[in-house]
């Protein structure tokens, strides 16, 4: 029992991740039908921008308290992000805007790769140890059962942040406007909606959340590494696409749905196959899940909105 | 090297260096490079990696190479002729680690984690096999990659299996994260790793979850603890200067077996000493030098190493 209970708690964790990277890639689809690809590494950035932040902070303050410390790390790292995104939509994806569909997906390939690059010019190719700043001794709320402050901090902060992004698409005057251009682009921009500056808000608040994903991500597992995105970036994006890309509650459930089944996937799999099938398998029920949902519901989960798109 | 004597006639060797800069690539190109030259034996190559290509190459111009270094169990296992080490291999590595597993830390419950490489699984395996040829119970075997930071999932299902000691096979890069995510999920098992996780990079990115229970193994005996450890430090530091080389001891002990071997067969022929490189037993700086039927050194030593203030430490 205790285990069942862990296996959940596990798959809660890293599924709150995967819902928040994936909300990034599923706003930017829903708005211009553009896979950014390069939305996993603008998470390593902000991860390793955060721990750059935090040596800095070490060096000149060192009396500063870890929270405050944290917070400011955060900041800055959600701010090189935003920047980040508005550079590349800018950049890259706006020329493309009328282009046909393949380009912008080989640009945001490529921006990926120009990403990581950079990365292992500036930060090198090492791993590197990650302040640990939110305490990571386990409390244990059940008998058996361990659960650390990082990881209450990550689920509470990825709620958080996907109510408020819900509020703001749908309760706001900008969240009205992306919706309007997310529907058709020409049409609202006939209407008197900048559709060029709804587009750019896109992708900064998207780069704002790959950031807070990575500082997460980074404290949880304490390193960071050049390479640290592209697993997560991956993962999200099948979650965007089992939730039903484009669609953001789709996001959040496709994350959720997905951390929960890699975790009793791979705690598992060996009573469910009768041992034919062990953990080096783990990441065949993802998989498996992703197929099935594909094929009795080519939108996804929660997907028929943008079907129109896909 | 002075005063050498091979079948009545003085002789002189010459160094022909050449960098295979640890890329297969490279190490087969100054492999064919070293054959069309005419050297009459190899001291290389560093890595499992270059040392296995360039072993065709080798073998193929008839020239001996004993690698100083290159631990992977196939280097010697393709049948060619000429292929020694001077350094233990990953079974002798595994066999020691298992057997320490449940010898000395008296384990009767062992877990075990691979990451799927060649070397991993290769370490894991042997690991498993010792495990059991000691007496021990291996309560799970699971599975990981060379690119994952998340194992909560395999280490809670790990933890329900009460185990004694957890064995990884596989590099620092996991072994920290992981051994941290032990930490958080509430396990006080002892935690064992072989070479791969025995760098001061795992103690930084462990932080403050290794602990005087982390172990892990080197192929190899520190140099305080080989037999002529002390003069050959001496005689290191007046010749080049500087700290001795981790593997400067095993490429010494290679080059005099060929030495040694060329002597006895009275020739610096490939063809004529080789035989006699087969049969070659003496006391070199690291101990016993003589090599089984595969190439392999006999009694490989294994050291294992302990976490203490801040640094491994040899048991």
């Amino acid at each position: 029992m205790e285990t069942l209970i862990q296996q959940l708690i596990n798959g809660l964790v890293i599924g709150s991740v995967y819902a928040l990277i994936a909300l990034g890639y599923t706003m930017v689809y829903g708005i211009l039908g553009l896979i950014n690809f390069a939305h996993g590494d603008v998470l390593m950035v902000g991860a390793l921008v955060a721990l750059q932040t935090m040596m800095f902070l070490m060096g000149m303050a060192p009396g500063m308290s870890p929270l405050a410390m944290l917070t400011i790390a955060l900041l800055v790292a959600i701010v090189v992000c935003m920047l980040l995104g508005f550079t590349m939509e800018r950049l890259a994806y706006r020329r493309l805007r009328n282009a046909p569909r393949l380009a912008p997906l080989i640009t945001a390939i490529g921006v990926s790769f120009l990403l990581q690059t950079l990365a292992m010019i500036i930060w090198g190719r090492n791993y590197h140890t990650f302040p640990q700043l939110i305490s990571t001794t386990p409390l244990q709320p059940i008998e058996g059962v361990f659960v650390t402050p990082v990881q209450i901090a990550i689920v509470l902060a990825s709620a958080a942040l996907m109510v408020g992004l819900l509020l703001l698409v749908n309760r706001t005057k900008i969240g009205r406007a992306m919706r309007a251009t997310a529907e058709n682009h020409r049409v609202a921009s006939l209407m008197g909606v900048d559709t060029n500056a709804v587009i750019a808000f896109t992708f900064v608040i998207g780069a704002g959340l790959a950031a807070v994903a990575g500082v997460m991500y980074a404290s949880n597992y304490g390193i960071a590494h050049y390479g640290m995105g592209f697993m997560p970036g991956l993962k999200a994006f099948t979650a965007a696409v089992l939730g039903g890309i484009g669609n953001l509650g789709g996001a959040m459930l496709g994350g959720v749905v997905l951390g929960l089944v890699e975790s009793f996937g791979a705690g598992y799999i060996e009573h469910l196959t009768f041992g034919f099938l062990n953990s080096s398998y783990q990441d065949i029920f993802a998989f498996i899940i992703l197929g099935l949902v594909l094929i009795f519901r080519p939108t996804g989960l929660l997907g028929e909105r943008v079907s129109d798109r896909a | 090297m002075q005063g050498v004597t091979i079948g009545g006639k003085k002789v002189k060797f010459e160094l022909v260096g050449e960098d295979d800069q640890a890329d297969p690539r490279t190490g087969t190109t100054v492999a064919q490079r070293l054959v069309d030259a005419g050297v009459k034996g190899v001291i290389g190559h560093l890595n499992s990696g270059t040392s296995i290509p360039a072993s065709r190459i080798y073998d193929q111009g008839g020239i001996p190479q004993i690698s100083p270094a290159s631990t992977n169990p196939k280097l010697t296992q393709q049948n060619f002729k000429g292929v020694f080490r001077t350094i233990a291999n990953d079974v002798q590595q595994g066999g020691a680690l298992g057997s320490f597993a449940v010898k000395s830390l008296g384990a009767k419950k062992v877990a075990i984690i691979d990451d799927r490489t060649a070397y991993g699984q290769g370490l894991a395996d042997e690991t498993d096999k010792a495990v059991k040829a000691a007496g021990g119970q291996v309560v799970a075997r699971e599975f990981t990659t060379d690119k994952a930071t998340d194992f909560n999932a395999i280490l809670t299902k790990i933890r329900a299996t009460n185990p004694d000691v957890i064995f990884f096979g596989g590099m620092d890069a996991q072994a920290g994260p992981m051994l941290r995510q032990l930490k958080q999920l509430g396990v006080s098992a002892k935690f064992l790793t072989g070479d791969g996780g025995c760098s001061p990079e795992m103690i930084k990115l462990a932080g403050d979850a290794v602990t005087s229970t982390t172990y892990c193994s080197m192929a190899g005996l520190p140099l305080d603890k080989m037999p002529g450890g002390a003069a050959f430090r001496d005689q290191y530091k007046k010749r080049f200067g500087g700290e001795v080389q981790l593997y400067a001891p095993y490429a010494y002990d290679a080059a005099m077996a060929v030495v040694k071997a060329m002597e006895k067969a009275g020739s610096v022929e490939p063809a004529k000493y080789l035989p006699e490189l087969k049969k070659i037993s003496f006391n070199g700086v690291t101990g016993n030098v003589a090599f089984d039927d595969k190439g392999d050194i006999k009694e490989g030593a294994v050291t294992i190493y302990n976490f203490k203030d801040g640094n491994w430490v040899p048991m």
